[in-house]
């Protein structure tokens, strides 16, 4: 009990959350923190309403905003469905970035050298980039089971040392040699490009792999025997224990998972819009660390990435729309993104507990 | 007399970049060993970095500079200290939107600051007898900043109140059990909120070291994932100030003598070495720890209500 000039508060664990509760809450989170980073607006000389009208209108209000918001949404999409799987099992995966970076290095590496015939590279390429994403995604989680060491380091450390890698490919042994003064790699045969649907940036068959991908986790972690090992681990790691699951194999089939999706997104980025190897900020701009906010606000549920994607794909567009017409500066996103998930997560006491006003003394 | 000056420049420059580890480190410890866990280190040291630099250029007065960044560094970290403590939300998920938060919001405020010149640093010092000394004298007394011997006697006075006080072992007991340390009539909330605010302020402080004296300029991201480092180091120290000492300066020895491989290796692969060596560092200290985390709080990152247990 709490009590404050005179006013009694009574607070008390709920037992159950309904689905309609959550999906308020989480609104009511996102509304306060798109009100207080209004506010910056002001800060900056603009009316916080007509840049929001800008945000919506720019990314839902054409056929050229909706186009770019979805196609920001197919790497969150799969980055975050990959996530909610690692969260599952209480595997707390920050290096989705890095991950990702992997992917479409392995993804290049199978483009630029490879020797395998047009119609196979592009499968082959996600193939790659899986596995790319996997073994980097791995690697924490060996040292998490097998030593003890602190995974959200380990996943955050390999993020920067996964662009720094980039950096070193397409500045040294990848440098195109058509590309003159610009640190690119060649450019990749037109076989490995990805198809897009025209006059757009939407590279489908990685949207599609996302979509199914998301479908496919949710099966997974709902109504198989490897799922259900996953949550058990997740939400009450002593009774995995007894229960005698093996808490190594668990966790590297979820990174497994959870890297390899964000490979997947990897090579999305680079062979449906860039179609080289470039600077790691301009193939990924932070996919990784937004996805960590697109799983959670999801409540870590495959299926619900879907939409919690699009609406952060919305925002990134937004975030475009409004640099351009208002000069704002493109930083702005990542105050969104750290107000939301902060309201997100504050949001979440009054999921479990109630609050009652008890009697004045 | 080569190799005499190579000691004393390596081991010299060690203090200058190992201090702002060390001061983020210490305010980590303080937040840790009172059960919270803080990972948004990163975002308090952009925040103080960028609030320092604005604050000093403006006034041309470095010790306000700094001051002010300790200001801001605290206030970020009430905002943890608020949705962890009092919300009782996830601490990871909480200091990941904190670092978030910092570095979008220094971004954006920082614009147009950059490639700004500063007028005036806080000064580095020269102890005349004790700089005689041979190979410690030019290390240690010789054109330091003042703040890397505030930070290092900071040191004994933070372990000592640490192990050697009473509000140490109120600090500890919060952390490691809060249950009791609630019967004995502790108010846990409001230790572990001033844990984080000094964790904060450190961290403020070490931001604006970074951009006022070790610079001294400001660049947008100029911490460059130096708050992680500070988690690893603190990790790394067994949550002991005097270890988070010899962790801080040993890690920042390495980066330096990583340098030394410039010839031989590229200048990108270089800058992933320090990222490289925490999650080194990490492994040698975690071994054989899986099953009892040695040295850990027993109530880090749990939240605390009463009644519970």
């Amino acid at each position: 009990m709490t009590s404050s000039k005179g006013l009694e508060f009574k607070i008390e664990e709920r037992s159950g959350v309904s689905q309609g509760r959550i999906l308020c809450i989480s609104v009511l989170a996102i509304l306060f923190a798109l009100v207080i980073a209004g506010l910056f607006f002001q800060l900056f000389g603009v009316s916080a309403l007509k840049a929001y009208r800008l945000i919506f209108s720019g990314s839902l209000g054409s056929s050229f905003g909706l186009a770019e918001t979805l196609r920001r949404a197919i790497p969150l999409l799969l980055c975050g469905v990959g996530l909610t799987i690692a969260f599952r099992a209480l595997f707390w995966n920050i290096g989705a970035e890095g991950q990702l970076l992997m992917g479409a290095v392995a993804a290049t590496g199978i483009a630029l050298f490879s020797e395998i015939p047009a119609p196979l590279l592009l499968p082959a390429m996600f193939l790659g980039g899986f596995i790319g994403g996997a073994l980097w995604g791995l690697i924490p989680a060996v040292l998490k089971v097998t030593l003890g060491v602190n995974e959200v380091i380990t996943t955050l450390m390999m993020n920067y040392m996964s662009i720094y890698l980039v950096e070193w490919l397409i500045h040294g042994p990848w440098k195109g040699p058509s590309a003159r003064g610009f640190a690119y790699s060649e450019t990749f045969p037109p076989s490995a490009w990805l198809p897009t649907i025209t006059g757009t940036r939407i590279h489908w068959p990685t949207l599609v792999l996302g979509l199914i991908l998301s479908v496919l986790m949710y099966i997974l972690i709902i109504y198989t025997k490897s799922g259900l090992e996953i949550r058990i681990m997740g939400e009450n790691p002593e009774a995995a224990r007894y229960a005698g699951i093996n808490s190594l194999k668990v966790t590297l089939l979820a990174m497994f998972i959870s890297g390899g999706l964000a490979g997947l997104a990897g090579v999305g980025e680079i062979a449906g819009i860039h179609q080289r190897l470039l600077g790691p900020t301009h193939i990924s701009m932070g996919y990784g660390y937004t996805a960590v906010i697109v799983a959670w606000l999801a409540r870590r549920n495959p299926l619900a990435v879907i939409f919690t994607s699009l609406f952060f794909g919305l925002l990134i567009t937004g975030g475009d729309v409004i640099k351009v017409s208002l000069g704002l500066p493109s930083q702005l996103i990542n105050v969104f993104n750290g107000l939301i998930l902060f309201f997100l997560i504050g949001s979440e006491f009054f999921l479990h507990y109630r609050i009652s006003l008890l009697s004045r003394r | 007399m080569g190799w005499e000056n190579w000691i004393i420049n390596t081991f010299s420059r060690s203090l200058a970049y190992g201090t702002p580890l060390l001061l983020g480190t210490l305010g980590e410890i303080y937040a840790e060993r009172s059960g919270v866990l803080n990972l948004g280190v990163e975002g308090m040291m952009i925040m103080g970095a960028y609030s320092a630099f604005t604050t000093t250029y403006l006034t041309k007065n470095p010790w306000l500079g700094i001051l002010v960044a300790g200001i801001i560094g605290g206030i970020f970290s009430l905002i943890h200290a608020f949705t962890s403590i009092t919300l009782k939300a996830n601490q990871i998920v909480s200091g990941l939107s904190l670092t978030m938060l910092g570095l979008g919001l220094s971004g954006v405020l920082g614009r147009g600051w950059e490639g700004k010149p500063l007028a005036s640093t806080i000064p580095k010092v020269t102890i005349t007898p004790l700089s005689h000394l041979p190979l410690l004298g030019p290390i240690l007394f010789q054109e330091q900043n003042l703040i890397v011997y505030f930070t290092i006697i900071s040191v004994p006075l933070l372990w000592y109140i640490l192990f050697r006080t009473r509000i140490g072992i109120t600090i500890r007991a919060v952390g490691e059990n809060p249950a009791t340390a609630d019967s004995m009539g502790i108010n846990v909330s409001r230790v572990r909120y001033i844990c984080v605010l000094l964790g904060g302020i450190l961290a403020g402080i070490s931001g604006g070291y970074l951009s006022v004296v070790y610079r001294p300029a400001w660049t947008e991201g100029m911490t460059a994932g130096m708050g992680w480092i500070v988690i690893a180091l603190t990790i790394f120290a067994f949550w002991n100030p005097v270890n988070g000492m010899l962790g801080a300066f040993l890690f920042a020895a390495l980066y330096h003598l990583s340098f030394r491989l410039q010839p031989y290796v590229s200048p990108e692969l270089l800058k992933a070495m320090p990222y490289a060596m925490a999650i080194i560092v990490l492994i040698f200290v975690s071994r054989g720890t899986l099953q009892k985390r040695i040295g850990a709080p027993a109530a880090l990152s749990l939240p605390y209500t009463r009644g519970e247990d």
